[in-house]
């Protein structure tokens, strides 16, 4: 007998599909905003702990100038040198030092050519950035110290200079500078910025200061610590050992900034978090509205179809009858907008992941929440116009134009 | 002992409105009608007789007096009864037709039989069979907008049939209808009539309508002045 309902709810509602749609619209751009927005705001998520993996979480970076936020322009302090990094290594706290000398360059191999970042560094740079090989290997100690031509290079680079050829051992000219490819990074995709991290070429630290730079300057160090250490006493020995290494005074600030990358990382964590909250709220209201929607048209529709009831009435139909044919078509219809909804918040979220070169990340809990929801609303909003279309008196009814 | 009438009013009234605007739309109707007839209803506008129909039809109630429908005395039962004696005993058809719109003809003769819980493999035989004993075989799948006048009371008559009533309740059924589709409509409730023994009541304005009953009873104001025996024009 359900079942019956259920059909006879199909049939009023494919005989008027105008209305049946202006029913639905507001449970399908509701039910399809909240998917869009949890799906992208759990992409989002995702990329963002990936992100936090790829920062390592036990990590420090440390910056010439005073502490900022974010990545503005700072004040002309006077830059790190290599022996500051080496002075660093031999904290307690610290498990690997990477020193950085950052640079734009066009590189060229063969007849193609790609600007990308070159970063000059050491060997420790990998395991600072817990950043592994895919070929090839490190830099050895000799080629750092003999400044020597030799560059690892990321997967953008390598898919534009090289293609399906190994890279490994080829030439390739950073600037004026021919150098051999020894090695190749792991893919590491987009960054918390949205940057691709893999446009990047590493050369030794030397390299980049003699033969690029014409300098000695070291623009950041990174600080990997032991496992065992915490983040605050990291901070406070790299802290005193460079005041001291800079002669600040006593009463006198830092003239460099140490950035704990765990707490960017909790920091874009919660953002993220605090963004999907919000744009998710945001989407549950137009879901309410409607809900809203749906009773305002079923009303209307009772109305409306007032003398059809009194047909039903005068035929023999209960009030309990009615009652469940309006509330079915009304389930029936807030559900059929919530699968439309369902079906069109996934497509968004997946042309929105796409665009924002995040995952795509449907929640199966979440389709299963918007579909129970949809449902709920159709019974919850249904109610009302159903129990008034149960209780038209059957004369007035038919008498009704 | 006979068999009491299948319908039975005695001292019904019916009023609407209270104290000064009180309008007693039926005042002190006594009516009896056996199984079998085929009774006109004829009265000038507001004498009651859509009111006594309601009432008859268990649409409406008596303000007082009683209602007994097969000997069973009506005044107790609540809607949802009322609407199960509507579904297994009575068939209406209306002035206006009353059929829903955007639903074929087929359907619309089904709505009884799905009010009645039959599932369609026991209702659609019915249906078609009712829509056959009134001439529209093949116009199943139109919609009441695709049919003419007479074609759409056809299709009302048959929803009427389709629940094998004992009485059928016409309100002025031929109102709508040119009179030559009228006396089409009247052959086919008299052959009902006669051939399936279905009591039918039927209010009318017009007297050559009317001839077709086997007894003509006159309301003036809300009560009964006249009440005799036809012949039944053949
Ligand atoms: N729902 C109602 N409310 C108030 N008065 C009504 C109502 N229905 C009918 N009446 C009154 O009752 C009287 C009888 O009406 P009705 O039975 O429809 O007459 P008929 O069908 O003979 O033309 C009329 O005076 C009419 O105005
Ligand atoms: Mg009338």
């Amino acid at each position: 007998m359900l079942w019956e309902t259920v059909r006879l709810a199909f049939r009023a509602i494919i005989r008027n599909k105008l209305r049946s749609f202006l029913t639905v619209l507001g449970v399908v751009i509701g039910v399809a905003s909240v998917i869009a927005m949890v799906t992208v705001g759990q992409g989002s998520s995702a990329q963002v702990s990936a992100n936090v993996a790829s920062l390592g979480t036990n990590v420090l970076i440390l910056r010439p100038g005073k502490q900022t936020m974010g990545p503005g322009p700072r004040d002309n302090a006077t830059p790190f040198t290599l022996r500051d990094a080496d002075a660093l290594s031999t904290l307690s706290a610290a498990a690997a030092v990477a020193p950085t000398a950052n640079t734009s360059a066009t590189v060229v191999a063969g007849s193609a050519n790609r600007a990308t970042q070159v970063t000059g560094t050491t060997a420790g740079y990998l395991a600072a950035t817990n950043w592994p090989l895919v070929t090839g290997r490190n830099f050895s100690e000799a080629e750092e110290r003999a400044a020597a031509p030799v560059c690892i290079i990321a997967e953008t680079v390598r898919k534009s200079l090289f293609g399906a050829t190994d890279p490994v051992g080829q030439p390739m000219r950073v600037k004026s500078v021919s150098c051999t490819v020894i090695g190749l990074l792991a893919p590491k995709g987009t960054g918390s910025f949205g940057q691709d991290q893999d446009d990047l070429v590493l050369m030794p630290i030397r390299t980049v200061q003699k033969r690029l730079e014409g300098n000695d300057d070291v623009e950041r160090i990174t600080v990997a610590l032991r496992k065992s250490v915490t983040a605050e006493r990291g901070i406070r020995d790299i802290a005193a050992l460079m005041r001291d290494r800079r002669r600040i005074g006593i009463g006198q600030e830092d003239d460099f900034s140490v950035t704990n990358m765990a707490e960017v990382a909790s920091m874009l964590t919660s953002i993220n978090s605090v963004l999907t909250g919000l744009l998710s709220s945001v989407a549950a209201v137009s879901l309410l509205v409607g809900g809203i929607g749906i009773m305002n048209i079923m009303l209307v529709s009772v109305t409306e179809r007032t003398r059809e009831i009194g047909i039903r009435l005068a035929v023999g139909a209960t009030s309990a009858q009615v009652l469940t044919q309006f509330l079915v078509e009304a389930v029936v219809l807030s559900i059929l907008g919530g699968t439309i909804g369902i079906a069109l918040g996934l497509g968004l979220a997946f042309a929105a992941a796409q665009f924002m070169a995040i995952p795509f990340a449907p929640q199966a809990g979440v389709i299963a929440l918007a579909f129970c929801f949809s449902a709920v609303i159709g019974v919850v909003f249904g109610f009302f116009p159903a129990r008034r279309a149960a209780r038209l008196d059957p004369i007035d009814a038919l008498r009704h134009q | 002992m006979t068999a009491p009438p299948l319908i039975d009013l005695s001292a019904v009234t019916r009023s609407y409105g209270k104290g000064e605007a009180e309008v007693r739309a039926l005042d002190g109707v006594n009516l009896a009608i056996a199984k079998g007839e085929f009774v006109a209803i004829m009265g000038p506008s507001g004498s009651g007789k859509s009111t006594a129909m309601n009432i008859i039809g268990c649409l409406d109630r008596p303000s007082s007096g009683t209602y007994r429908f097969k000997g069973a005395e009506l005044q107790a039962l609540g809607n949802d009864q009322r609407a199960l004696i509507r579904r297994n005993y009575l068939g209406f058809i209306f002035q206006g037709f009353n059929l829903l719109p955007r639903t074929t003809a087929l359907e619309n003769v089904e709505l009884p039989l799905i009010y009645k819980g039959l599932p369609p493999e026991a209702r659609l035989p019915l249906a078609r069979a009712a829509l056959e004993k009134v001439g529209l075989s093949g116009r199943e799948a139109h919609d009441p907008a695709q049919l003419s006048g007479g074609q759409q009371q056809r299709v009302a008559i048959a929803r009427a049939l389709a629940g094998n009533p004992s009485v059928i309740l016409a309100d002025e059924p031929t109102g709508n209808l040119d009179s030559h589709r009228s006396h089409e409509i009247m052959q086919l409730l008299q052959t009902l009539n006669r051939d399936e023994g279905i009591t039918i009541v039927m209010v009318t304005h017009e007297e050559d309508i009317a001839a077709y009953a086997s007894r003509l009873i006159v309301f003036t104001d809300g009560r009964i002045t006249r009440d005799e025996t036809t012949g039944g024009r053949t």
